[in-house]
C-alpha cells in the first residue's frame, strides 16, 4: 500500500494532523492524528457526523486553519508553516473553496463575485491592464456552469442552485489545482444537489481537477472515487474502492 | 482592485454610512462658516484699526512733542523716502471735553484723546472721508434717509456745512436772546454759575468771575454769544480772549471732528418703537475742550471749539474717545506753535511689506531715545493677539466637533465590521491578505471623510455666500434682528474665506475619519478566517 502511494506521489497530504479548540475552559479535540493523501485528479469525499472534524480537516488542508500537530504537504513540500503572505498566495492560486452556504458577497453582482479571486490576485493597475482577459475568463467559467444569463444579478436574486454554481465558478476562475468543497449540496434539494454533483464529476473527469469534498450524506459521498470516514476526529474506514480504484482511473 | 470595488459598494449600499458622512459634513461646514465670519470680522477690524492708525507711527516720548515738524519730516524723507507714500504731522494729547445735552439740559464732561491733524494730510494716510458724516449719506435699513451733505470731490477742511452753519447761527441767536432776557437784572451774569460744570467752577479763583461779569458788561454782543449760559460759557473767558472776539461773526478758531460715540446714544423712538441714534452735539455746536500745555510742568488749558463734523470709523475704541482738531489751533493752545512742535508723524507706506526696512532706517535716522517708532500692528498688539488667541481657541473647540464625528465613525465602523465578518472570511478564503482587508476599511473611512468633507465644504461655502439672506430669514422667523447692524456698524455680516483654511479643515476632517477607521480596520484584518466563516 505504501509502495503504491509513494509511486503516485500524492498532490496534497494531511499528515498526522491534530487540532483542538478551546471551548470555554476546556480543550476540545476535533482531529486526533488524521492522515489523508489525495492524488492529482482524484475525487475524494470525507464523510462523517456533525462535529466529527471533517470541516476542520478541509480548512487545515486549505490553509484557512493551522494544525496543532502534524503537517500539510503540497506536492511533497510542507505548506502549513509558511508565512501569512505565502499562505494567502497559495489560497488564491492553488485552492478553490466552495461552501454549504455559497458565501457569495451580497454587494457584488454574480460576474463581480466570480471575478473576485482574480481581482485579489492582481493589483489595481494589473487588473485594469488585464480587464478584458479577466472578464473573459469569468464569462467562460460562468458559461461552463450555465449561468451566462445571470451576470448582472445580485446573489439575493439567484436561486440556491444558481448561487452554488456561481460559487463553483468563483472557485474555478483562478485555475486552482485543488477544489475543496464543504457540504456543497447540504443546503439544496435532492434534484439541485444532483445537478451540482454532476457538475463536480464533469469537472473532475474533463479537467482532471482534484476535488476533496466533505459531506454527511452517504449517497452524495458515494459518487466520489474514494470515501474516507471520519469518526470523532479519526479516520474510521476507507471506502470500498479506496486504494485501488483511483489508481486505475489515473492510469487509465 | 477588490478593495476599491468593495469599498465603493459598501459606501453606496450602507445607509448607516450616511450618518458618518452627515456628521463629518456638519462639522466641516460649521468650522468653515465660523472661521469665515471670524476672519471677516477680524479683517474688517484690522482694516479699521489700520486705516485710522496709518502704517507706521513715529511718536515723541513726552507730552511736549518734538520740535520742527518740517525738519523731522525731512529726516524721515531722507531716511526712507522711497518707501513712503504719504505722511502727516499730528499732535496726540489726552484731554477732557465738556458739552451740554440739549435733551436733558445736563452738562457732561468726558475724557478724550485730542488729535491735532491737517485733514488733507490725514486723508492721505487713511480714508478720513469715508468716516466723516457729512461726506456720507445716512442709511437706515439700507435706505438712504439723508443724502451726503458734501460732495466727495469737495476738499477736506474745517468749514461748516450749510446745515451746520444754520445750526450755529440758531444756537448763537438763542443764546443772545437768552442773555438779553437776563441782562436787566444785575446778578443775571452770575446766574449761570450754578449750572456750570462744578469742578471747573470750583477751581476758578474769584476774580475770574468778576472779569466775566465785567466783559459781559463792556461788550454785550460777543460775550453774549460766547458766554451762552447753558453752554457753560464762562470758561471761554478764562482761557483765551481772541477766539471769543472772532466768534462774534462766525465759528471759533478751534474746529473739531467729534467721534460719534462720544456724543450719541441709542434710544427707543416711542413712535416707531425702534432703536435710534440720538446725537447730543451737532455740527455747529460749541464744546469746551481742556488739555495740558506743552510746558514743563504742563499747565491746564481750556478753550472752546466748534464742532464741524462727526466721524465714525467703526472702531468703538476710537469713536468714543477721539476728537480730531485743526493742528494749527491745537499747537497754539498748547504753546507749540512757536517751534512748530508736533507729537507724532503718521506714515503710509507704498507697500506695507517693506515696514521692517523702513523701521530699521528710521531707527537710524532719529537720535536714540527721542521717539518711538512702531507699526500699527505693534501699537495694537494686545488687541490683535487677543483676537488671534480667541480664533485659535475657537478652532480647537470646533475641531472637537469633528473629533466627535470621528468617534461616531469608529462606532459605526465597528458595527459594519461585525456585520461583514462572514464576507471578510470569504475574502480571506479567496486569498485576500490581512492588509488587503484592512485597507478596505481604511479606504472606506477615507471615502467617508472625502465625501463628508466635500459636502461640508460645499454647504459651508454656500452658507457663507448667502449668510445675509439666511440672517434675514432667521430674523423673520424669530421676529427680532439676529445681527443688528447698528451695534456692529456693518451693513452686512462680513465674511472672508481663506482657501487655506478650507483646505486645512477638509484635510483635518479626512484625517480624523481615517484615524477613526484604523481600529475597526485592524479588527477586521485580525479576524480568523475560519471563525469568520462559521459566523452566522
Amino acid at each position: 500500500m505504501a509502495e503504491i502511494l509513494k509511486m503516485t506521489q500524492p498532490l496534497i497530504t494531511a499528515e498526522a494532523v491534530s487540532r483542538s479548540y478551546l471551548k470555554g475552559q476546556h480543550q476540545v479535540p476535533v482531529l486526533r492524528g488524521v492522515r489523508l493523501a489525495v492524488a492529482r485528479g482524484e475525487f475524494v469525499s470525507v464523510i462523517g457526523q456533525s462535529g466529527s472534524g471533517k470541516s476542520t480537516l478541509l480548512h487545515i488542508m486549505g490553509l484557512l486553519d493551522s494544525p496543532d500537530v502534524g503537517e500539510v504537504l503540497l506536492g511533497g513540500s510542507r505548506i502549513d508553516n509558511l508565512n501569512q503572505a505565502a499562505r494567502d498566495q497559495l489560497r488564491n492560486h492553488v485552492f478553490g473553496f466552495i461552501f454549504q452556504f455559497y458565501h457569495l458577497l451580497p454587494e457584488l453582482s454574480l460576474l463581480e463575485n466570480v471575478m473576485t479571486p482574480l481581482m485579489i490576485r492582481h493589483s489595481i493597475f494589473g487588473f485594469i491592464k488585464r480587464r478584458r482577459e479577466i472578464r473573459d475568463a469569468a464569462l467562460g467559467i460562468l458559461q461552463q456552469v450555465g449561468l451566462e444569463h445571470r451576470l448582472k444579478h445580485r446573489p439575493s436574486e439567484l436561486s440556491g442552485g444558481e448561487m452554488q454554481r456561481g460559487a463553483i465558478a468563483r472557485a474555478l476562475v483562478g485555475r486552482p489545482e485543488i477544489l475543496l468543497a464543504d457540504e456543497p449540496t447540504g443546503n439544496l434539494d435532492a434534484e439541485t444537489g444532483a445537478g451540482i454533483m454532476e457538475l463536480l464529476n464533469r469537472l473532475n473527469h474533463d479537467q482532471k481537477l482534484t476535488i476533496v469534498m466533505v459531506t454527511h450524506d452517504n449517497a452524495i459521498a458515494s459518487q466520489a472515487h474514494r470515501t474516507v470516514q471520519l469518526v470523532q476526529g479519526r479516520i474510521q474506514a476507507a471506502g470500498k474502492d479506496a486504494e485501488t480504484d483511483p489508481q486505475q482511473r489515473l492510469t487509465a | 482592485m477588490y478593495k476599491l470595488l468593495l469599498c465603493l459598494r459598501y459606501l453606496r449600499t450602507r445607509y448607516i454610512a450616511l450618518a458618518c458622512i452627515i456628521s463629518v459634513m456638519l462639522g466641516v461646514a460649521t468650522m468653515i462658516v465660523v472661521n469665515s465670519v471670524m476672519a471677516g470680522f477680524t479683517t474688517e477690524m484690522r482694516d479699521r484699526l489700520h486705516n485710522f492708525l496709518a502704517d507706521i507711527v513715529i511718536e515723541s516720548r513726552g507730552t511736549a512733542g518734538i520740535e520742527d515738524a518740517e525738519m523731522q519730516m525731512d529726516r524721515v524723507r531722507k531716511a526712507a523716502g522711497q518707501y513712503i507714500a504719504a505722511m502727516t504731522p499730528t499732535i496726540e494729547i489726552p484731554g477732557m471735553m465738556t458739552f451740554t445735552d440739549p435733551w436733558s439740559g445736563e452738562t457732561y464732561t468726558a475724557p478724550i484723546q485730542i488729535q491735532g491733524i491737517d485733514p488733507a494730510g490725514k486723508a492721505q494716510v487713511g480714508p478720513l472721508q469715508d468716516y466723516l458724516d457729512s461726506y456720507n449719506p445716512v442709511l437706515e435699513d439700507g435706505i438712504e434717509v439723508r443724502p451726503a451733505l458734501r460732495s466727495r470731490k469737495s476738499p477736506l477742511g474745517w468749514e461748516l456745512t450749510a446745515e451746520g452753519d444754520k445750526h450755529f447761527r440758531m444756537v448763537q441767536e438763542r443764546n443772545r436772546m437768552f442773555l438779553e432776557d437776563r441782562q436787566p437784572e444785575p446778578p443775571a451774569a452770575n446766574q449761570p454759575v450754578p449750572e456750570i460744570d462744578s469742578p471747573v467752577f470750583d477751581n476758578e479763583p474769584a476774580p475770574a468771575t468778576a472779569k466775566n461779569t465785567s466783559s459781559v458788561a463792556e461788550t454785550p454782543a460777543p460775550a453774549g454769544i460766547d458766554a451762552a449760559p447753558q453752554e457753560a460759557s464762562p470758561e471761554i473767558l478764562f482761557t483765551n480772549d481772541e477766539p471769543a472776539a472772532k466768534a462774534a461773526d462766525g465759528p471759533l478758531e478751534a474746529r473739531i471732528y467729534l467721534g460719534e460715540g462720544l456724543v450719541s446714544f441709542m434710544a427707543r423712538n416711542p413712535e416707531s418703537g425702534r432703536q435710534q441714534k440720538i446725537m447730543m452735539v451737532q455740527p455747529g455746536d460749541n464744546v469746551i475742550l481742556s488739555t495740558i500745555t506743552a510746558g514743563t510742568p504742563p499747565d491746564v488749558t481750556k478753550f472752546q471749539a466748534t464742532v464741524v463734523d462727526t466721524f465714525r470709523s467703526g472702531m468703538n475704541e476710537y469713536d468714543s474717545s477721539i476728537v480730531l482738531m485743526n493742528l494749527a489751533a491745537l499747537q497754539k493752545y498748547r504753546g507749540m506753535h512757536l517751534n512748530n512742535a508736533i507729537s507724532s508723524i503718521h506714515i503710509r507706506l507704498k507697500d506695507y511689506s517693506t515696514s521692517p526696512q523702513v523701521l530699521a532706517a528710521l531707527e537710524q535716522a532719529f537720535p536714540p531715545g527721542m521717539v518711538n517708532i512702531r507699526t500699527w500692528e505693534e501699537k495694537q498688539g494686545m488687541l490683535l493677539s487677543a483676537v488671534e488667541v480667541e480664533t485659535a481657541i475657537l478652532n480647537v473647540l470646533l475641531f472637537l466637533i469633528i473629533a466627535v464625528a470621528g468617534f461616531g465613525i469608529l462606532a459605526i465602523f465597528y458595527m459594519i465590521v461585525v456585520e461583514k465578518t462572514r464576507d471578510i472570511g470569504i475574502l480571506k478564503s479567496l486569498g485576500a491578505s490581512s492588509s488587503g482587508v484592512m485597507s478596505i476599511f481604511l479606504s472606506y473611512g477615507l471615502g467617508l471623510g472625502i465625501t463628508g468633507s466635500a459636502a461640508g465644504v460645499f454647504i459651508g461655502l454656500l452658507f457663507v455666500r448667502y449668510i445675509n439672506e439666511i440672517e434675514d430669514v432667521l430674523s423673520w422667523i424669530t421676529g427680532r434682528k439676529v445681527f443688528d447692524e447698528k451695534i456692529y456698524f456693518f451693513l452686512e455680516i462680513p465674511t472672508h474665506v481663506n482657501p487655506w483654511m478650507v483646505v486645512w479643515v477638509a484635510a483635518g476632517a479626512i484625517a480624523i475619519a481615517v484615524l477613526a477607521s484604523i481600529l475597526p480596520a485592524r479588527r477586521a484584518a485580525a479576524l480568523h478566517p475560519v471563525r469568520a466563516l462559521r459566523f452566522e
